[in-house]
């Protein structure tokens, strides 16, 4: 690790302020940053944490809507996001302890890591993404890999999401890290369902629309008989081939309508 | 009633306390006055020729106190090799420099190029960070057949190829099994790979060198095996340091699978550097640093076939394998895939004609040695999954194969040049059909498809070589060691013992077991013993731990120091119950004069050989205390019968286990419970290499699998729960406590019960998988499924 200034704002206000500097870095959690601090990797100035921002803290479920503050971590969401059983259960299988009390939601799609769980859960509710600016739909926000809709310093506050008629997240783990090799998310509302797929794809989490469509015909693992993602796009590494990943796509798609009944 | 006391009693581990309470004592706790800290700069390049190493910028880094490159170490020896293999043409292995910083070229990822000594760990980082390195690129070799190839890039300039040796064994027999194979009634053929591995013990390798500049001493704390080995190698062959100027201290080490048997540079280079600069200094490996540098372990590609005749009797078995050396040769590298793999080769069956082939090739990868079962593991995978093959092949029962064709009577002679003291295949067989409740598979099998699952049952037997070694055996072989161990036993004048052992404990319990043994011999308790180990300053010079060697060799050597300790204080008793030495027994503690109530009790004795006022001054000198160096007679011969089984998730071609169940013949056992906890260990690990953990290079030769985020250890929810039995015991014939060792028994017999289990649960599925190589991960599983 390289030195660097270190700042734990109170308040937004002061994180704007603080972010405005030369060379400066939001500090979410940390779980992605700091092994990348560690290893040499990266080298910000100053580093603003943004953990010791009350207003960034909380879930809350209000009107049929579930609102997660960006800063509450996994176990926390874990623990109190009972209006969203679905997303309660991801949040409580993400990593490990030790990650999930420190690591959080507003850390997790910032970074949005083509493995990370919590994007296919943000993507598949259609959730809104509230930043200190403005707000971004879901569909916008994600733009592959570790890329998203936020300008530099902005910061998000709070995702919205709304709550489904039923709802489930599949994750197939790869064996090592044990993040998703493929991770997808099925979410039945009123007006349809959406499907995200995590792990898979080459250009991060992505919306599987033909099985949406089948799904919204009829909400049932069977709608889902040949249909398949293609190959081509998914990753290929040591832990899977595209063709794996692609047929994964399908299993674990099938298995989260089960799931979510 | 199980025993409270001595042998065959399960007291809690004694040295757990401290580990567990974080009071251990590790090499990286160990901090001197005046620590300087040094970082390695290391090779990003598989292969390339050093033009230049400027220091020039980073010399005047702040807090550096010197850069060492390989120029510093010209004049200085380098690593050396342990064992010399000879090649089937008679001649001697190619055996290359390995020198302490890289001299000319960098030959693996990971190969150290310049040494930053500074006050601080960051700033020796950030100094080296400043070095400038001109380093052109070379093609470098990853494949091993493709290393062999005419003009393929060769990693040392000055060998006349990648090939270190070309090895035959039995060379005399080879026309004789291609005849027997030829001439066959059915032929089993299976070419596999032994996955490439890093041993990731807990604690990463750490060095401190410091140097007494008033007595000339230096002194090394290392996280080694052994620290004599140790002391031997880098005294002699790299620094010229004589024994008696050199100490070399292994304090608690946590875990070394083999890894920590080695003589690595790290360790050389801090002694040296300390003397240099009459500073102590000192190297902690990062986890990165450990994937790159530390030795890893099997990594064969194999072909072997088996010749039966119309009676499924084995006739013959022919095997070629490529043995990866990596970029240098390691401590014990040649050893390996030669003397501890190809002497298994029998296994636990009467095949009358056998023949090795093994070639050992330079690639430009981290160097290549022992790994728990080092050798054996890799025989036995190739011998129980061909036999395996051969009876789904012939549509027989696989453990009817394996009865049919089990060595029944002791001693045997093998036809690759090692004779089985003891055992009783049949025995294991018959406790696995029991613990495994084999009779119940097929309702369990039938219960599992009802979920959509399909579940394989597994068998294997395994042998290994274990109690290292007979010296004048391996010394015949190429060791250029001897394999005894050493003890000395310290009797105080209030009767507490000191045990100073060779053997080296990193987790196998010595610090329990072995005052067992001294409790059971002499019948006092175990507290008043005391086991010191790992400091060549206040041991004997004694060959460390490895090849579950401990007990069978280091316990033996125990062993007869104790009865030189009883033998002359029966003399001492004599004395003092004015009785002859013939007739004083020892019991429970009393020395008693056969037939009477006399008795002086183990305390008195030995104050009187400390306080020798009364005692036979004219005979035997005062004091109590031996020792006994012991060279074993033979290898010991554990032996098994494992049985796993799996479930197959067809949709994801997902592996889990199911259950394990072990039976061990490891003869007679000094303490059941930590004899449980090795095999568990073992399995664990033998379930990690055939399920999860694969050390991947790519073409470049850049390591792919350098974290946990890609190499995938076996963690709590990978293994099930085991059952073990080691009820079935032949003691060894040729060592005192008739002890056979168990620590790499379960690494060795349970990857061919994992991979049999699922090649079993496919073809229940009606999959025409006949194999799956290591490790059997959801995506290989699905791909073989859908090939």
């Amino acid at each position: 690790m390289y030195n660097f200034e270190f700042v734990k704002p109170k308040t937004l206000e002061e994180a704007v302020a603080a972010l405005s500097a030369e060379e400066a870095q939001v500090l979410g959690g940390g779980q992605t940053l700091i092994p990348t601090l560690k290893q040499r990797l990266a080298a910000p100035a100053k580093l603003v944490s943004l953990s010791g921002i009350e207003a960034l803290q909380g879930v809350r479920a209000d009107g049929g809507v579930l609102t997660v503050g960006a800063g509450t971590t996994h176990a926390t969401v874990a623990a109190e996001a009972g209006a969203y059983p679905a997303l309660a259960a991801l949040a409580g299988n993400i990593a490990d302890p030790a990650v999930r009390n420190r690591g959080t939601l507003g850390g997790s799609i910032a970074n949005n890591d083509p493995a990370a769980d919590y994007p296919a859960a943000v993507l598949a509710s259609g959730a809104t993404v509230v930043t200190i600016a403005r707000e971004i739909a879901a569909d916008d926000f994600f733009q592959g890999m570790f890329t998203t809709a936020l300008n530099d310093g902005e910061i998000i506050t709070a995702v919205k999401f709304p709550i489904p008629e039923a709802a489930s997240y599949q994750k197939f783990e790869q064996p090592a890290s044990r993040f998703a090799l493929v991770g997808v998310f099925v979410a039945k509302y009123a007006d349809g369902v959406r499907v995200a797929v995590t792990g898979a794809s080459e250009d991060g989490v992505f919306r599987w629309s033909e099985a949406e469509a089948a799904l919204a015909a009829n909400f049932a693992p069977e709608a889902l008989e040949g249909l398949a993602v293609p190959a081509e796009g998914m990753i290929a590494d040591l832990h899977g081939s595209k063709a794996y990943r692609a047929h994964l796509v399908g299993v674990m798609t099938k298995r989260a309508v089960a799931a979510a009944g | 009633m199980p025993k409270d006391h001595g042998i065959g009693a399960s007291p809690k581990r004694r040295e757990d306390l401290r580990f567990l309470t974080g009071a251990g004592n590790y090499t990286d706790d160990i901090n001197l006055n005046g620590q300087a800290y040094v970082h390695f700069l290391r090779s990003d390049v598989a292969h390339g020729k050093i033009n230049k190493v400027d220091t020039s910028d980073a010399e005047k880094m702040p807090g550096v106190l010197r850069i060492f490159t390989g120029a510093d170490f010209e004049g200085v020896g380098g690593l050396p090799c342990g064992w010399q293999v000879t090649d089937r043409f008679g001649q001697p292995m190619q055996e290359p420099a390995h020198p302490v910083l890289a001299q000319g070229k960098v030959r693996h990822v990971g190969d150290p190029i310049a040494a930053v000594v500074a006050e601080t760990p960051e700033q020796a980082r950030d100094a080296a960070e400043a070095i400038v390195l001109d380093i052109e690129e070379l093609p470098a070799v990853v494949d091993m057949k493709a290393a062999l190839e005419d003009g393929a890039p060769k990693v040392h300039d000055d060998l006349t190829s990648n090939l270190c040796y070309d090895w035959g064994f039995v060379e005399e027999n080879r026309e004789a099994v291609d005849e027997a194979i030829k001439n066959a009634a059915h032929v089993t053929t299976l070419e596999l790979v032994n996955n490439r591995l890093v041993a990731n013990p807990m604690e990463p390798r750490v060095a401190i060198g410091d140097y007494n500049p008033a007595t000339d001493e230096s002194t090394l704390y290392t996280t080694s095996q052994n620290p004599h080995v140790i002391r031997l190698l880098m005294g002699a062959f790299v620094l010229g340091i004589p024994e008696h100027k050199l100490r070399v201290v292994a304090p608690d080490v946590g875990g070394g699978f083999g890894s920590k048997i080695f003589h690595y540079a790290e360790e050389a280079f801090c002694t040296f550097a300390a003397k240099q600069l009459k500073r102590p200094v000192k190297w902690t490996a990062t986890r990165s640093e450990a994937f790159m540098t530390d030795a890893h372990g099997r990594d064969h590609v194999t072909k072997i076939e088996l010749a039966l005749d119309a009676d499924h009797n084995f006739t013959a078995i022919r095997t070629e394998t490529h043995a990866n050396m990596g970029a240098y040769l390691s401590t014990f590298a040649p050893s390996v895939p030669t003397w501890l793999h190809g002497t298994l080769m029998a296994g636990n069956y009467r095949t009358p004609l056998i023949y090795v082939n093994v070639k050992a090739v330079f690639t430009n990868t981290v160097p290549v040695d022992a790994y728990r079962g080092a050798g054996r593991p890799e025989a036995t995978f190739q011998l129980e999954r061909v036999i395996d093959k051969a009876a789904r092949e012939l549509g027989v029962d696989p453990i009817e194969l394996r009865r049919k064709n089990f060595i029944t009577e002791f001693p045997y002679a093998t036809p690759v040049a090692v004779e089985y003291d003891t055992g009783n295949y049949h025995a294991t067989m018959d406790k696995l059909i029991e613990i495994a409740d084999i009779a119940g598979f097929p309702a369990r099998r039938a219960e599992s498809e009802k979920r959509g699952k399909l579940r394989g049952l597994g068998i294997n037997c395994y042998i290994e070589a274990c109690g290292i070694a007979p010296s004048n055996l391996v010394g015949q072989l190429g060791a250029r060691a001897g394999l005894y161990e050493s003890a000395t036993v310290r009797v105080n004048a209030t009767g507490g013992i000191v045990v100073m052992t060779g053997s080296h404990s990193h987790g196998q319990g010595h610090e329990t077991s072995f005052p067992q043994v001294i409790a059971e011999m002499i019948g006092i308790d175990e507290s008043m013993v005391e086991i010191v180990h790992g400091d060549t300053a206040n041991t004997p010079m004694g060959m460390g731990t490895y090849g579950s060697r401990s007990i069978a060799v280091g316990g033996s050597a125990m062993v007869r120091a104790t009865e030189k300790i009883i033998n002359k204080a029966k003399k001492i008793a004599a004395h003092l119950l004015e009785a002859s030495e013939a007739d004083i027994e020892l019991k429970d503690g009393q020395f008693s004069v056969a037939g009477t109530d006399k008795s002086v009790a183990w305390g008195d004795v030995c104050l009187a050989a400390y306080v020798p006022h009364n005692y036979p001054l004219e005979d035997i000198e005062p004091g109590l205390e031996e020792t006994a160096f012991y060279d074993p007679a033979n290898f010991t011969y554990p032996s098994g019968a494992y049985a796993c089984e799996v479930e197959v998730d067809p949709d994801t071609g997902k592996v889990t286990i199911e259950s394990f169940a072990a039976a061990d013949d490891f003869g007679n056992i000094i303490n059941p419970m930590i004899v449980d906890g090795q095999v568990h260990g073992g399995i664990g690990q033998g379930i990690g290499q055939a399920l999860l953990e694969n050390c991947v290079y790519d073409e470049n030769g850049q390591l792919l699998s350098a974290s946990y985020m890609d190499y995938a250890m076996p963690r709590a929810d990978d293994v099930p729960f085991y059952k073990v039995d080691h009820s079935c015991q032949t003691p060894c014939t040729h060592n005192p406590l008739g002890v056979k060792g168990c620590g790499e028994a379960g690494a060795i017999g349970s990857p061919p019960a994992v991979v049999n289990a699922v090649i079993d649960a496919l073809q229940s599925g009606g999959y025409k998988v006949d194999h799956i190589d290591m490790p059997v991960s959801p995506a290989r599983v699905w791909a073989a499924m859908h090939g």
